[in-house]
């Protein structure tokens, strides 16, 4: 059985900061397609739309009948562990400093045989498991084999937490608490054992409701911080930037116009300065001391979570300039993605439908509660996984942009939602 | 020969040379964590000020340092053109760029209201106030500036404090102003240059429940009067016999404009 994780002492202070060595990244383009998936907390392999024949490793041409027809399909991942061995030497770095390493061969009741990381408890072969797909720290898929019924403290596997980025005894800055959902998402931190939670609070003359509750919790410290302010960013990274494990940018400015319903650019504006130039200032100012903390000890920094939104995929238009500013954030958070991935911190990118907040008040539910949205993060980091569509609407919109994007747009423009 | 204002203005500079005229400060540093004036969230707002680095000696502009900054017309210590109310918004040059530059350099008295300020934040000043002033400093005269001294200034200025600046409740903003019959009083019987104001606005925090709503803003400038906002060093004034220099930036139909306020004064014997 896995034993729980202690929370680990401090750091010792005089010796040096381990750097991080990322396990092996390069995929071709088809293996990606496992990657993406497990992106999403989905394991999926091909099947031959032929000849029905499941295919492991990754492939252009089904490896029974040569057919190129070969599209993902979702795995149940059950099958037997047919063989287990640990690895006591390895000369891939990130490998040979996490030693020894566990890893087993599959059967998949579905037909292939898989290589894959053997979790903690799972006993020895022959054993029945469940195979599922995660991101390792080089953000590239791998199977882990799971024990086939959960146990009590699996997720504090040393192997499965080099996957996730779990917020227990974690350092985690939520960059605006004044917001229903920033308030949510850091009260959803203190509760998945977050250390400390800083909260950010711009114009702290401005009183808004729950705030105060908020900082009577033990884990939280409200810290200045107002992301339009690059000073502000910067002395906030001055100060606690090397502490601080996770980031959620739940800093956010949501009007609902388009273009024909507020003249001038103000708001627009405003809106890209908190959702877009925000995001980069934060990035600029956090970024490189999360980069080089990636591998310091067992709670080294590992994740940087964006409150996004549905519309960024597709402009919603009744909240026309605001689902500008998201595309725009999601453009860049995918550039930050690239620059994290290098460094093995693991960039979320969290694309909520409509949330019940003041900003969607004229808008008929289904609405995503803060706290849902809170928990659907939580989750995200648990898991590891790297895009997150919480809720029925962004699941529903999400199925409808990827059937066919200029469909969704068309039924977009016409009033839909 | 020298004409006799030629003297005058000789005089003068050697007086400021000397150091026997000196000049206060009236301006709050600008900085982007100055508050900004703001008004309920579906409504435009004004920016505060914002400044980033386009370069500092390095190698974005090896041998400088210089920045960009942004903000409202209406951010920090600003000037306040009778444009910027509908009230006054056809009367001739009325904006910041035709104002008469004759007016950036006028006379000021001031009337303490400190002790009632620290008293009360919702604190109005009165024709009685106004009154008690003339009575003690002489008739207020035509074309001065009115500064309500009332120390708010340091809650930033001194103890860096916004909040208690800002000194916002769930029924709004409390800060001193002047009430009604003391802004129509200055306005219609004394013909100043304009009113200024160490709080965030000219008006009271809580002027907009007055009648007319925002009475300063809506009175002096429908009259073609200038206000001044956000001071600091009130403190350092005589009640009478200041010169204040407030020339606003030169901005084609401005509303207003952050700006330096100086304050020439009889330095102490």
């Amino acid at each position: 059985m896995t034993m729980p994780l202690m929370k680990p002492p401090r750091k010792n202070p005089v010796l040096r900061t381990r750097q991080m060595n990322l396990p092996p990244g390069a995929r071709g383009r088809v293996a990606l397609g496992l990657t993406a998936a497990a992106a999403e907390g989905r394991f999926a392999l091909q099947v031959c739309a032929d000849c029905g024949a499941l295919q492991y490793p990754p492939r252009e041409a089904c490896h029974r009948c040569l057919s190129p027809r070969l599209p993902w399909q979702a795995q149940t991942g059950e099958g037997e562990l047919m063989a287990a061995t640990t690895l006591a030497h390895s000369n891939d770095l990130f490998f040979r400093e996490r030693l020894p390493w566990r890893l087993g061969m599959v059967r998949l009741d579905a037909g292939a045989s898989v290589m894959v990381h053997l979790h903690g408890d799972v006993g020895e072969a022959p054993a029945r498991v469940r195979v599922g797909a995660r991101l390792d720290r080089a953000g590239q898929a791998v199977l882990i084999g799971y024990p086939e019924k959960g146990t009590a403290h699996m997720a504090d596997d040393t192997m499965l937490r080099e996957m996730t980025s779990d917020p227990k005894y974690r350092k985690v800055l939520v960059t605006d608490g004044k917001s229903p959902v920033g308030q949510a998402v850091a009260r959803a931190m203190a509760q998945a054992g977050a250390d400390i939670v800083w909260v950010g609070h711009a114009e702290p003359w401005k009183q808004l409701p729950g705030l105060a509750e908020l900082a009577a919790l033990p884990q939280v410290t409200l810290v200045p911080l107002d992301v339009t302010n690059e000073r502000s960013v910067n002395e906030l990274a001055g100060e606690i930037g090397g502490k601080v494990d996770i980031v959620v940018n739940t800093a956010e400015l949501h009007r609902s116009f388009g273009i024909a319903a507020r003249r001038g650019t103000d708001v627009a504006k405003a809106e890209m300065e908190v959702n877009y130039l925000g995001l980069l200032r934060l990035a600029q100012a956090f970024g490189p001391a999360l980069k080089g903390r990636a591998a310091d000890g067992a709670m080294h920094a590992t994740a940087w979570v964006n409150l996004l939104s549905v519309y960024a995929l597709a402009n919603f238009p009744a909240h026309g300039t605001f689902s500008a500013s998201k595309a725009a954030a999601l453009s860049l958070a995918q550039c930050l993605r690239a620059e994290m991935r290098g460094a093995g911190i693991r960039v979320v990118n969290v694309f909520p439908g409509p949330v019940d907040d003041e900003w969607n008040q004229n808008l008929p539910p289904p609405k995503l509660a803060p706290a849902a949205l809170a928990s659907a993060i939580v989750k995200a980091l648990r898991d590891g996984v790297e895009d997150v569509y919480p809720g029925d609407v962004a699941q529903e919109w999400l199925e409808r942009w990827r059937d066919n994007p200029k469909v969704l747009e068309r039924e977009l423009a016409a009033g839909g939602m | 020969m020298n004409t006799p204002t030629q003297d005058l203005l000789g005089g003068f500079a050697l007086a400021l040379a000397a150091g026997r005229i000196r000049v206060v400060d009236l301006t709050q540093t600008l900085s982007p964590e100055f508050p900004a004036i703001a008004l309920p969230p579906e409504m435009g707002q004004c920016q505060p000020f914002r400044v980033e680095q386009i370069s500092a000696y390095d190698e974005r502009g090896p041998g400088w340092y210089w920045n960009n900054f942004s903000c409202g017309e209406h951010t920090g210590t600003h000037f306040d053109a009778p444009i910027h109310w509908i009230s006054g918004r056809d009367l001739p040059n009325n904006a910041v760029d035709t104002i008469p530059p004759q007016h950036f350099v006028a006379p000021a008295c001031v009337i303490d209201c400190s002790a009632q300020a620290a008293a009360d934040p919702d604190y109005l000043l009165s024709v009685a106030d106004i009154e008690a002033f003339e009575a003690a400093h002489g008739r207020i005269p035509a074309g001065h500036w009115v500064l309500m001294r009332t120390d708010w200034s340091q809650r930033w200025a001194r103890q860096r404090d916004a909040v208690a600046f800002q000194n916002y409740d769930a029924t709004g903003q409390h800060t001193p102003g002047p009430d009604t019959d003391a802004v129509r009083f200055l306005v219609e019987q004394r013909d100043v240059l304009g009113f200024g104001s160490e709080a965030i606005g000219t008006d009271a925090g809580q002027g907009y429940h007055l009648r007319p709503p925002y009475p300063c803003h809506s009175l002096m400038h429908g009259a073609g009067k200038y206000g001044l906002q956000c001071l600091t060093n009130l403190d350092q004034l005589p009640p009478t016999g200041a010169l204040v220099v407030a020339a606003p930036l030169k901005i084609e139909k401005g509303s207003g404009s952050p700006l330096r306020v100086l304050a020439l004064v009889g330095a102490n014997p």
